[in-house]
């Protein structure tokens, strides 16, 4: 890999670190926490069951949403700033510079995903809390490099966070979409059934299944079999590829 | 500030419209009537497509958020339901809807048996404890201790011994993870009844099968069995 991926991707983790991201994030954990809490003290039963439960999901939407936002603003200040200007006078092919951004983002994921887990750790067993943490990280990596292609074709904020928790929502609801489109809950469609559940496959079929991640039953149960993280892998990375493949293409055709 | 500078002032203008748009807002606020504590009904839980889609994305929380809405629904604004003015067809609806988001939870069926099933209104109590008696048959080794909660409040509270033994039987038949004293219950039941005879041969069965390990719950049954043929034999000598 050449040294100048190695130098943006450390540039865009320092940044992140000296943005105060962390402790951004390490409130946004103690916030759910807090809340999560209050679950605790409300529910007559299940109480450690239900706190470290609302605890996942709402980390792990918090995580979401604070990668996303993080990634989008940093990279349009970028933009703004003329730094990627600067940067793309020196000998630098494009491709570096979104290899090593990507690469510095998703070191941000890693440090969001073990921060949503640390909280965990004093009530479920740890290996539970690192496969979960593995799969939040497989997650945000998807969500990182999703961030990256909607602002680098887009280049404003607001239409690509809005763009990236749209597509994050459907992906977390991506099985529910399918099994609704083959049950008669939707009520009598006659011929536009086949239409639907074709429209439906075609979607699931460029549409991870996020619901398969960092599943909050884990938590509950406290219990997971390890080999789950191996087709999350492989999902993400053939998705983190097909996103960064896209936003390359974007930025190459991109006028400075 | 340095010396000589000017300082920015303020336009009169824009104070007095500060300290008239906080006028106007305390008036309005005081215009407002008092808020009053009014009881709503508690509506369906939610269905169809809406519950389908709570299932794909995130079961767990949506179960837990449902459950503690409903436990909570009885406490509104500055006023307080009794149980027994809520609508418990609707009641076992969020129940069960909580359990189909989270089957292997217990919350909801607690809250059938501990709350709902407390109120002074036996019918109420009755229909959820027939509730946890259906769900208990869905999963019996989850489940079993809330029914034989309900067994308990069928003999105890309700005065209904038949209901007590259906659920006391139950779980002898159908959940043999149940501890020993859940298992056994329908044969004290039985010597409640008056059915000396059946819990004899229930308890005898029982320690001739080798399925009671433990020496001291041996003895106990034992004893038990010792004070059933003296009460069988004692009724057999009267009516001679």
């Amino acid at each position: 890999m050449p040294i100048q991926v190695l130098t943006i991707a450390r540039f865009a983790l320092l940044e992140a670190l000296r943005t105060r991201l962390p402790l951004l994030a390490a409130g946004a954990f103690a916030f759910v926490w807090a809340g999560s809490l209050f679950i605790h003290q409300i529910a007559i039963t299940e109480s450690d069951r239900m706190q470290w439960s609302f605890y996942a999901a709402g980390s792990r939407l918090a995580s979401v949403v604070m990668l996303a936002l993080y990634i989008t603003s940093s990279m349009v200040r970028e933009f703004t700033e003329k730094g990627l200007d600067l940067l793309l006078a020196l000998d630098l092919p494009r491709s570096n510079y979104i290899l090593g951004k990507l690469g510095g983002f998703i070191g941000v994921a890693v440090l969001l995903a073990l921060l949503a887990a640390a909280p965990m750790v004093s009530s479920i067993p740890l290996p539970v809390c690192l496969v979960w943490a593995a799969a939040l990280f497989f997650e945000l990596a998807i969500v990182a490099a999703l961030s990256l292609f909607c602002i680098v074709t887009l280049s404003q904020v607001m239409p690509a966070v809005v763009l990236v928790l749209a597509f994050y929502l459907l992906a977390r609801s991506i099985t529910a979409v399918r099994l609704l489109s083959e049950t008669a809950l939707l009520g009598e469609l006659s011929e536009a059934r086949p239409l639907l559940a074709f429209g439906v496959d075609a979607l699931a079929a460029v549409v991870p299944a996020l619901d398969r991640f960092a599943v909050t039953g884990w938590i509950a149960e406290r219990a997971v079999d390890a080999n789950v993280l191996g087709p999350i892998a492989l999902q993400s990375a053939i998705f983190v590829a097909l996103l960064l493949a896209a936003a390359l293409f974007d930025f190459y055709r991109k006028e400075l | 500030m340095a010396r000589g500078a000017v300082r920015p002032r303020v336009p009169r203008a824009v104070v007095a419209g500060v300290i008239v748009c906080a006028l106007l807002q305390i008036v309005f606020s005081l215009a407002q009537p008092k808020p009053l504590a009014r009881a709503s009904e508690l509506d369906p839980p939610p269905s169809g497509p809406a519950l389908a889609l709570m299932q794909g994305f995130e079961p767990l929380p949506f179960a837990h958020l449902l459950t503690l809405y409903l436990q909570s629904f009885d406490n509104q604004p500055g006023i307080s339901i009794p149980y027994r003015d809520l609508n418990y067809e609707r009641v076992a609806q969020w129940l069960l809807t909580a359990l189909r988001l989270d089957p292997t939870s217990q919350y909801p069926l607690l809250m059938a048996t501990q709350l709902y099933a407390q109120v002074p209104d036996p019918a109420r109590s009755r229909y959820m404890l027939e509730l946890a008696y259906r769900q208990f048959l869905a999963d019996p080794n989850r489940r079993w201790r809330w029914l034989a909660h309900g067994a308990i409040m069928a003999k105890h509270r309700l005065k209904d011994l038949p209901l007590a033994l259906k659920y006391a039987g139950a779980i002898a038949e159908r959940s043999p993870e149940a501890p020993a004293w859940a298992r056994q219950m329908h044969i004290f039941l039985l010597e409640d009844m008056g059915e000396l005879d059946s819990a004899r041969i229930l308890l005898g069965g029982l320690l001739a099968g080798g399925q009671v390990s433990d020496a001291h719950e041996r003895i106990l049954l034992l004893e038990s069995l010792e004070r059933i043929k003296a009460a069988e034999n004692s009724a057999g000598a009267t009516k001679k």
